[in-house]
């Protein structure tokens, strides 16, 4: 059924090549362009504004210039390709400082990092000759200055130009290090399509503005790095090539030295002339590769059957190509009458609706996947706020959670108090989910709101034994964790009157049975932490940051918002389009499974540590979408809803959904969502 | 093509236009009521009168705090610092020029000298560009903009003492939204598929209320509030939310550039262009299609929604006023200003595989003459007509309301709304209908039509006076009968594109 990988390769491989071969080819083209201005501000001279220019356009055509741009073009093509080795479409977001140091220290990232300094080395040797005057050589002819009468010319190394190199190394370090940093390998789509020439002139002047400022600060930092530091590579590179230190010049690592401006000018020229070409070439790729794909809904010839868009989306392909395809279903549900009438037409022998049902499971099925993982990030987030917050606690808490009931039963009994278990995503909690994927068509309620409603109704008659009988503070606390599976419950139920704890131990010891040993390494997993979580060096590199994993949970939302987009848009247009009524089986599972969402997303920003406000985003160029990726799933999973609501209307009271969900319905018919 | 001459002669003095029902307007007094069969369509819509003395009106004049509390003198450095922080170089000099201390004479000439250089150099700014300097017709009168909700009887009105109060029909409260930066709005519209999100052009930002509907407070706290705001890009006019309720575009007569807002993650994309100036008005074609964007010198821009460019219109004789468009978005009306006509273009039908393409026709056609004409009535005669401040067309695409301002040096010639029954398929036609009359003395400032009115059309008219009235338009509509209870664009283009399929209704 699904493609093979290698079928997959080759598809990553048509879609993306041309468009990495128009990026560098065009990031090439712009080279000369970029080292034209280089040249001549590098030579600028205020005070003769004519001999500046004549002498920087003759420089232009010389030998050293065609050569560096070569030299350049060998750059651009390194960095392009790993350019597009390290994109990812979904950022990787480190929630803890530790994780960040190892992705820092990742071999991977490494060879990055050395191969950027190395880069940075090649471009400031450019810079250097292209500039000319005092930086043209590491070696020069110098006399010794012990004996002026007997002059012996000797070779001397030019510091000026190893402060060049070095700090082409620094800046191509640095480069990588924010690259790294600031997630410049996440590929963000557009808000809106515009074509690629338009894009590019938009983020020009920004780009420009960035190199510039960051240049500044590179240089700064390289300065104060070069006065501490300078001397131990200046010591090695003359002892390796057997050049004198000239005497009589100041040496750099020293104020004076260091505030030379013409050194300081062009070092920071050399940055702006690096960091401007690398974020061209980087910029280039960006735009080239979040073009639209257009993918055909239904193949013409045999052989293209791979590529169309229901079987795409049904494969499991590069997540690029994926988010290309989610992006071309979102466009022509919206745009593309004709297409739409692909998608919604039947299969010529037999009369199945193929398309309609590949499309409709995939994003389906997104949004459970979506809905589970919330639901998931819920009870751990329950779980560790269940002492802070008991009131509330126990309505956050799902209520099928045995396996974190047996760790605390266990925790109960050892006497640790102090220590929040992590509840282990417990797989009953996803097989208890299941129906609503595997049967969307059936009448499937909320997965929570009855048994949370049980779970309530049984705290409540449960409590008063409970403060009758047990005075332990420990048992207190736990109080109304202990209540929150059903089974528990039902067996709590029968003994509640005589011996509450009793049968809370024996609940958990018949549960702890078949997997003690799994327990007990639990237990000591949480002691070691425990005991760890007490230094506070530790505690700084392992606290997890609240925001980047909220941050990471919704790393990959944009292929939800895409799928909510095309899906919403296709069910509303199918209201006048679809002629076979083929929408109509698929709307009360796609109704399920929004309104399903809509409700874990509603409860997503009440947890505590969510902020209902997207942070500021200054408009840089450093592309930080995906800290804001979850508000725009909100925002398109509630207009997602209201598209279907107002084009269906009261025809929304005939669907078969559960009540909880008719009510729901009901709010939004009524705008009061 | 259309003319004033055609209309039947506008209603005797002291009446007032009650509602339109058989082809004809009824004209009556105030105290009539309506006919008890529309009573119950209008019965919990409310007609309010907004008089300028309940407003306190200069609210705005108060900067912040100062007055309440005593003065000090600061000395000359910290106030410098201060000036710099709130105006700017300007307000330095300012300081620096007026200050009291006796020492640094020098100073204090050489910056007075240095600010009538400023003064002079900003006088010059205006004369050089004189499509930047921007003025409000009717700046005086308490209702600055009006909104109605795109689905559901709702409707937000800015003041002029720039709060904004929220009427719905079906709750009692009234929710009056005041924020720090709510200064000189300009326009206000909702999000469409959108219970209650309102944006606000304002001087400095675009304001973005966050409503709930089912909340009771009648003072929504500003953290309702998004703040978006972008460097020089104010003051923002005007608004418009794409019917697909996905982005918003703002744009300000002084900003070259406009701005499409994902509003949901504050990120915003700039629509630069060349020269022109910035834009003055901006409508949003209903299908999502197209967007129709006026400048301050004599061009306009139709853009296409999808691929993001744009066909420029340039105009013989001024710059574009207003323009509305056809349910289908295949039409656009547009007025000039110094000039009493109503032009029409038409576009190509939207395929969506044009990509890139706006497909307007060659040329724009009159379809409407309103130059002044004179009606013979029994009370004397009425010189009606001149150039149109604004054009509404209602959302089933039958009735155009035209806002034509009389001539303002001929005292007699009031400034009225003209009604037109209009059709767009399968042929343009444009048959007046009649003009409407409001109270004695009172002018018509902002027209807006009901999104979502069952039984024809409904026209809410702001009078000068203060007074919000609502003028009913009872008809069947020509068109299929509409299944949704609000039109949604995807639905309206639907129906345009594949309207002879049989729709389904079952399920």
């Amino acid at each position: 059924m699904s493609a093979g990988p290698g079928q997959q390769q080759a598809l990553l491989r048509q879609v993306l090549g041309w468009r990495v071969a128009a990026a560098v080819a065009w990031s090439v083209l712009l080279l000369p362009l970029c080292t034209a201005a280089f040249v001549v501000l590098s030579g600028i001279d205020p005070f003769h504004p004519l001999r500046w220019v004549s002498n920087s356009f003759n420089d232009l055509y010389t030998s050293y210039v065609i050569f560096c741009i070569l030299l350049m073009s060998v750059v651009i093509l390194v960095i392009s390709i790993f350019n597009v080795e390290f994109y990812a479409v979904v950022p990787s977001i480190p929630c803890s400082r530790l994780a960040l140091i190892g992705k820092i220290i990742h071999p991977q990232q490494v060879i990055h990092s050395v191969v950027h300094a190395v880069m940075g080395v090649l471009v400031a040797w450019c810079a250097a000759v292209m500039t000319k005057g005092k930086f043209q050589f590491l070696a020069v002819p110098c006399t010794s200055s012990e004996s002026l009468d007997d002059a012996v010319p000797q070779v001397c190394l030019n510091e000026y130009h190893l402060f060049f190199l070095l700090s082409g190394a620094f800046m191509g370090y640095s480069y990588s290090l924010l690259y790294l940093v600031n997630n410049m390998n996440y590929l963000p789509f557009p808000i809106i399509q515009q074509y690629k020439y338009l894009r590019f002139r938009r983020s020009l002047p920004l780009l420009v503005k960035h190199s510039c400022v960051e240049s500044l600060y590179l240089v700064r930092n390289f300065c104060i790095a070069y006065y501490f530091f300078g001397y131990i590579p200046r010591a090695w590179i003359s002892t390796t090539m057997d050049l004198h230190i000239d005497s009589k010049l100041h040496p750099l690592d020293t104020l004076t030295g260091l505030l030379d401006l013409s050194l300081l000018y062009h070092a920071w020229l050399c940055g702006v002339f690096l960091l401007i070409t690398w974020y061209i070439t980087w910029l280039l790729f960006k735009i080239y590769a979040t073009e639209t794909h257009h993918f055909p809904v239904q193949p013409t010839f045999a052989e293209e059957t791979d590529q169309c868009l229901p079987k795409i989306l049904n494969s499991n392909p590069p997540l690029i190509i994926k988010f290309l395809a989610l992006q071309d279903l979102m466009l022509l549900s919206q745009y593309s009458p004709v297409r739409r009438q692909e998608v919604f037409s039947l299969s010529q022998p037999g009369g199945h609706p193929h398309n309609w049902t590949a499309i409709s499971k995939e994003c389906l099925n997104l949004l459970s996947d979506l809905t589970q993982r919330l639901i998931a990030q819920q009870e751990a987030a329950a779980a560790a706020n269940g002492r802070a917050k008991q009131p509330a606690g126990e309505l956050k808490i799902s209520p099928q959670t045995p396996g974190a009931i047996v760790t605390e039963d266990m925790s109960f009994q050892l006497q640790r108090s102090n220590v929040i278990p992590r509840a282990p995503m417990p797989s009953l909690v996803k097989s208890s989910l299941l129906p609503l994927k595997a049967s969307p068509g059936s009448d499937v309620g909320t997965p929570f709101s009855s048994p949370i409603l049980n779970c309530k109704a049984g705290i409540l008659d449960l409590n008063s034994p409970w403060h009758g009988s047990v005075q332990s503070p420990h048992i207190m606390r736990r109080g109304p964790k202990l209540w929150t599976s059903n089974s528990d419950l039902q067996m709590n139920g029968s003994h509640q009157e005589s011996f509450p704890v009793f049968s809370v131990v024996r609940a958990g010891s018949e549960a702890v049975q078949p997997s003690f040993i799994y327990t007990w390494l639990q237990n000591k997993q949480e002691q070691i932490k425990n005991f760890l979580s007490k230094r506070a060096l530790i505690m700084y590199f392992f606290s997890k940051h609240p925001e980047a994993s909220i941050q990471a949970v919704f790393s990959d939302a944009q292929m939800h918002i895409w799928a909510l987009e095309g899906l919403s848009h296709l069910v509303a247009a199918s209201f006048t389009e679809d002629q076979f009524g083929v929408v109509q089986t698929t709307l009360p599972a796609i109704l399920n499974t929004l309104l399903t969402l809509q409700e874990v997303v509603d409860r997503h920003f009440k947890l505590p540590h969510v902020s209902s406000k997207p942070p500021r985003i200054s408009g840089s160029l450093v592309d930080t979408s995906y800290k804001t990726l979850r508000f725009a799933l909100r925002a398109s999973l509630k207009t997602a809803l209201y598209r279907i609501i107002t084009v269906f209307g009261e025809h929304l009271n005939a669907v078969q959904v559960s009540t909880e969900h008719k009510k729901r319905l009901q709010q939004f018919l009524e705008y009061k969502e | 093509m259309c003319s004033l001459g055609l209309f039947p002669p506008p209603p005797p003095p002291g009446d007032i236009t009650l509602y339109e029902f058989n082809n004809a307007l009824v004209c009556g007094h105030l105290y009539e009521t309506l006919p008890l069969a529309f009573q119950s369509q209008l019965a919990d819509l409310p007609v309010l009168g907004l008089p300028k003395e309940t407003l306190k009106a200069h609210s705005r004049l108060e900067h912040g705090t100062k007055p309440a509390f005593i003065h000090h003198r600061e000395s000359l450095w910290k106030r410098c610092i201060n000036a710099w922080r709130d105006v700017g170089v300007c307000g330095v000099l300012n300081e620096v020029a007026n200050a009291e201390e006796e020492a640094l004479q020098w100073v204090k000439t050489g910056s007075r000298y240095a600010l009538a250089v400023c003064h002079w150099v900003s006088s010059l700014h205006g004369s050089l560009f004189p499509h930047l300097s921007v003025s409000f017709w009717g700046a005086g009168c308490t209702i600055r903009a009006f909104a109605w909700h795109p689905h559901t009887s709702k409707f937000a009105v800015a003041l002029l003492d720039d709060s904004i109060r929220v009427y719905n029909t079906n709750s009692a409260t009234i929710p009056t939204l005041k924020h720090r930066l709510q200064r000189n709005v300009a326009a206000m519209a909702w999000k469409p598929l959108c219970a209650s999100i309102l944006a606000v052009a304002c001087q400095s930002c675009v304001l973005v209320w966050h409503l709930d509907p089912t909340s009771l407070s009648t003072r929504p706290s500003s953290g309702c509030a998004q703040v978006l705001s972008y460097p020089g890009h104010s003051p923002v006019t005007s608004l418009a939310w794409a019917p697909s309720g996905e982005l918003l575009l703002s744009a300000s007569p002084v900003d070259t550039a406009m701005l499409v807002w994902d509003v949901s993650t504050e990120n915003c994309v700039q629509l630069p262009w060349f020269g022109g100036g910035g834009v003055t008005y901006l409508a949003w074609s209903p299908d999502g299609s197209k967007v129709l964007a006026a400048t301050p010198s004599a061009v306009f821009r139709v853009w296409e929604a999808q691929m993001w460019t744009c066909e420029r219109w340039p105009t013989i004789k001024g710059r574009c006023q207003t323009g509305c468009w056809s349910p289908d978005g295949s039409r656009l009306l547009f007025t000039v200003l110094g000039e009493s006509v109503i032009y029409s273009l038409s576009f190509s039908e939207y395929r969506g595989e044009m990509q890139g393409q706006v497909g307007g026709s060659k040329t724009a056609s009159i379809v409407a003459d309103l130059s002044e004409t004179t009606f013979e009535t029994l009370y004397g005669e009425e010189r009606i007509g001149g150039e149109v401040h604004s054009m509404a067309w209602d959302p089933s695409g039958e009735r155009l309301a035209v806002i034509i301002r009389g001539n303002p040096d001929v005292p007699e010639s009031p400034t009225v709304i003209a009604v037109f029954r209009t059709r767009n398929s399968p042929v343009f036609e444009l048959l007046p209908c009649g003009f409407l009359r409001g109270e004695q003395g009172a002018q018509p400032q902002l027209i807006a039509f009901h999104p979502c009115f069952k039984k024809g059309a409904l026209l809410t008219v702001c009078w000068s006076t203060g007074k919000i009235s609502h003028i009913p338009f009872f008809f069947v509509s020509a068109q299929l009968p509409c299944f949704s209870p609000g039109r949604s664009p995807v639905a309206a283009m639907a129906s345009a594109s594949v309207r002879e399929q049989p729709l389904f209704s079952e399920l």
